[in-house]
């Protein structure tokens, strides 16, 4: 941190899906993406984590280019978990040995309790609950100690619960230092969460301003129009 | 056809007599087929894995001809192994032909196409779920091979029992190279052919069913340990 | 990291074949024997080369296959004794330098198999030419080896002595199963058609159905069986002291009783006939 971004543009077979973009986000607190499908959210994440690589442009953190190292300290929750085909304390391990984390026996059972899965810890990962597979997505990604986590949807499809559960996991990974950049289509939870919004449409970031002020007095047309509740396209 | 009730009842009294030919001949052809499956699986699964994680020019007709691999008929690669094992060929040096190594390097090319081919679609699916967490976690791509592989061993597993059925059910490879000489190269396949030949009929499908009886063994021990390293509800 | 492990255990598993097949073929001294199905499947050469391993301590293994295949194999030095019965192409062999010297061993006869029923009527025949025109003319069914075994070899010299193409027949009522001796009367069983067949290979067969020998006592119906000696001059790694010593023994006085002595079902199978020897 903090992130810069400059003129950044993602084009598959010359269709351009997102950009220009330009974007500069601090450290610490959440910030949450929004806008319609097909504005650039789950683009713009994977750009910034260094899945896709992007047509021009540049990105930097902390005034370094995107590299393995910088992506190392990053994590990334995908909006469908991917888990691996072992318990849940074998799928924690895994990123702990990744990361060759010391003690890993003491971090994975503080991070399962973190999870509150410490009652299934010894239970094939694939076996567990919608809700449960996120939080286990969610403290394997900070078993990787990350400086950024990346969360694309994490509960979009979570009853109130089970999305309760993930938003206070998420506050708790704040309150430790963790910047957290989040994708969601729920403004009720960017509004629990977020400390400042990023508003897309059409590809390009049609405003970055503070939640508060976002939901007060949204810049933009189409912010306005997304928070009525009106159909953006 | 009254060879069938008595090949069942056959079949059973040799089991029981603890006939020690048969149980040689079982022994052999175990040793024989589980050595080729084990050569295969270390051959097969890293160029299936390395296939289905890597892309380059002409994979796809690489995956073709694996897959077509699959359909060699076993007294080709009989015929293949004997022309290179042979004293008169480029491997007559070995001293192998003859003998239960020879039978192993067929049937373990036989199984190998098997191995690599369908591991590669296995492995090819896991990676499709996999590789943008991979790719996310920074993970090497031998570990997240590893990974692949150790997910991927439920059905890696019946892979490999793919391969052990073909090879523990050939006759044409082993009967070429191993000459199903007494004592020495006669598995169970072998011994049905010989059966087979002096119309003894009742026999040899006595010694089929033994055959059968051995590979639902293997398949149940097989599935038994699966069943203790991965739970049903987890495969 | 992976790959270095993985390279590993090929290594692992490499030398593990590569010891387990050395330890089975150091185990003792052995020599292979190339053969024909008829001496295997009568249960001869079992029945007597126990007496021969326990007198030399030289185990012999058995590849029982056609004598067309048996030769090639010899040339291609995949067996240290020769033992078939095809006496031409036996001669030739040794001409051509692959054998060392032919020597005759034992001999039993050809017969012609065929349904209770006969439908072409050649039961009781003892001229084998007259009742192959009689199958022909009948257009009955006859199930060749059609394999360029030594039976094969017979039954084609047994035809041109008939003047008869079976050729322009193949597919017809003659039928090439291009198999072994058993297969061969497995179908030929199976299909109601007459069979050539050694009588050693006949009387041990199990599933004759209603067959019965039809033709028998034919001149030309001699089966002769010749052992050669496969010649180290073509193949280095031929083991000719233990193969000469197995050809002295089987044409010598213990293993011409043995071969007389083998029964099966009451019936001598072979006839030893030893002390003639064709360089």
């Amino acid at each position: 941190m903090p992130l810069v971004v400059e003129g950044l543009r993602y084009a598959i077979a010359g269709r351009p899906l997102l950009g220009p973009v330009d974007l500069r986000l601090d450290h610490g607190g959440i910030t949450a993406v929004m806008g319609p499908n097909g504005a650039g959210k789950s683009v713009l994440l994977r750009l910034l984590h260094g899945l896709v690589r992007a047509s021009s442009g540049r990105i930097s953190w902390a005034g370094r280019a995107l590299d393995d190292g910088i992506r190392r300290r990053q994590a990334m929750v995908f909006q469908k978990p991917v888990l691996l085909r072992r318990s849940v304390a074998a799928n924690i391990d895994f990123a702990l040995k990744l990361r060759a984390v010391p003690d890993i026996a003491g971090r994975r059972d503080e991070l399962m309790r973190l999870a509150r899965l410490d009652h299934v810890a010894q239970r094939p990962a694939r076996v567990l609950s919608g809700g449960e597979q996120q939080r286990l997505a969610i403290v394997r990604a900070l078993a990787l100690e990350p400086d950024v986590l990346f969360l694309d949807e994490p509960t979009a499809s979570l009853d109130p619960a089970a999305t309760l559960a993930i938003e206070d996991l998420a506050k708790t990974v704040r309150d430790r230092g963790v910047k957290i950049i989040l994708i969601t289509h729920d403004a009720g939870q960017a509004r629990r969460l977020a400390d400042d919004i990023v508003f897309l449409h059409g590809g390009r970031v049609t405003e970055h301003t503070p939640a508060t002020r976002f939901f007060e007095r949204p810049a933009s047309a189409e912010a306005a129009a997304f928070l009525a509740g009106k159909i953006v396209l | 056809m009254q060879d069938f009730a008595g090949a069942f009842t056959l079949a059973f009294s040799l089991l029981a007599s603890f006939d020690a030919d048969l149980y040689e001949i079982v022994g052999l052809s175990l040793q024989v087929t589980l050595s080729a499956v084990l050569i295969a699986a270390l051959i097969g699964l890293p160029v299936g894995a390395l296939i289905a994680t890597t892309r380059f020019p002409g994979r796809g007709l690489v995956i073709v001809v694996l897959n077509t691999l699959m359909g060699l008929p076993p007294v080709v690669i009989g015929l293949l192994v004997y022309m290179a094992l042979s004293n008169a060929g480029p491997l007559g040096v070995l001293r192998l032909l003859y003998t239960p190594g020879a039978m192993i390097i067929a049937q373990a090319l036989l199984v190998t196409p098997i191995v690599a081919a369908l591991s590669r679609q296995v492995i090819e699916d896991r990676h499709g779920e996999c590789a943008e967490l991979f790719r996310s976690m920074v993970v090497s791509w031998g570990r997240a091979i590893a990974t692949l592989l150790w997910d991927a061993r439920a059905a890696l597993l019946t892979v490999a029992l793919a391969g052990f059925g073909r090879a523990i059910a050939e006759v044409g490879a082993v009967i070429i190279v191993g000459g199903n000489i007494n004592h020495v190269t006669r598995v169970m396949t072998t011994a049905i052919a010989l059966e087979t030949s002096k119309g003894d009929l009742a026999l040899a499908l006595a010694l089929g069913i033994v055959l059968l009886i051995v590979a639902i063994a293997v398949n149940g021990a097989v599935s038994a340990l699966r069943a203790g390293t991965v739970p049903a509800s987890h495969v | 990291m992976y790959g270095l492990r993985s390279l590993g255990f090929v290594a692992v598993a490499a030398l593990a074949l590569a010891s387990l097949a050395i330890g089975s073929a150091r185990a003792g001294d052995f020599i292979i024997i190339q053969s024909t199905t008829s001496t295997q499947n009568s249960g001869l050469l079992e029945a007597i080369l126990p007496e021969f391993t326990e007198k030399t301590g030289i185990e012999v293994r058995v590849v029982a296959v056609g004598t067309g295949q048996a030769i090639k194999n010899a040339k291609n030095g995949d067996g240290d004794v020769l033992l078939v019965h095809a006496r031409a192409a036996e001669v030739k062999f040794v001409a051509e330098g692959w054998g060392v010297k032919r020597h005759d061993v034992m001999y039993n006869d050809f017969v012609v198999v065929g349904p209770a029923a006969d439908p072409a009527g050649i039961s009781g025949m003892s001229d084998a030419v007259a009742a192959l025109k009689k199958i022909a003319a009948a257009e009955a069914p006859f199930a060749s080896r059609g394999d360029d075994s030594g039976t094969h070899t017979k039954e084609r010299a047994l035809w041109d002595e008939t003047g008869i193409d079976v050729a322009a027949a193949s597919g017809g009522w003659y039928r090439e199963t291009g198999s072994g001796m058993g297969a061969t009367l497995n179908a030929g069983v199976g299909m109601g058609a007459y069979v050539l067949t050694d009588r050693a290979t006949w009387i041990a067969f199990s599933n004759k159905g209603d067959f019965r020998v039809l033709v028998e006592g034919d001149d030309r119906l001699f089966n002769p069986y010749g052992v050669i000696l496969v010649n180290r001059q073509k193949h280095k790694r031929v083991k000719a002291d233990e193969g000469q010593r197995f050809i002295d023994w089987l044409t010598g006085a213990d293993g011409q009783r043995a071969i007389a002595g083998f029964r099966l079902e009451g019936q001598q199978l072979f006839f030893p006939n030893a002390g003639g020897a064709t360089n």
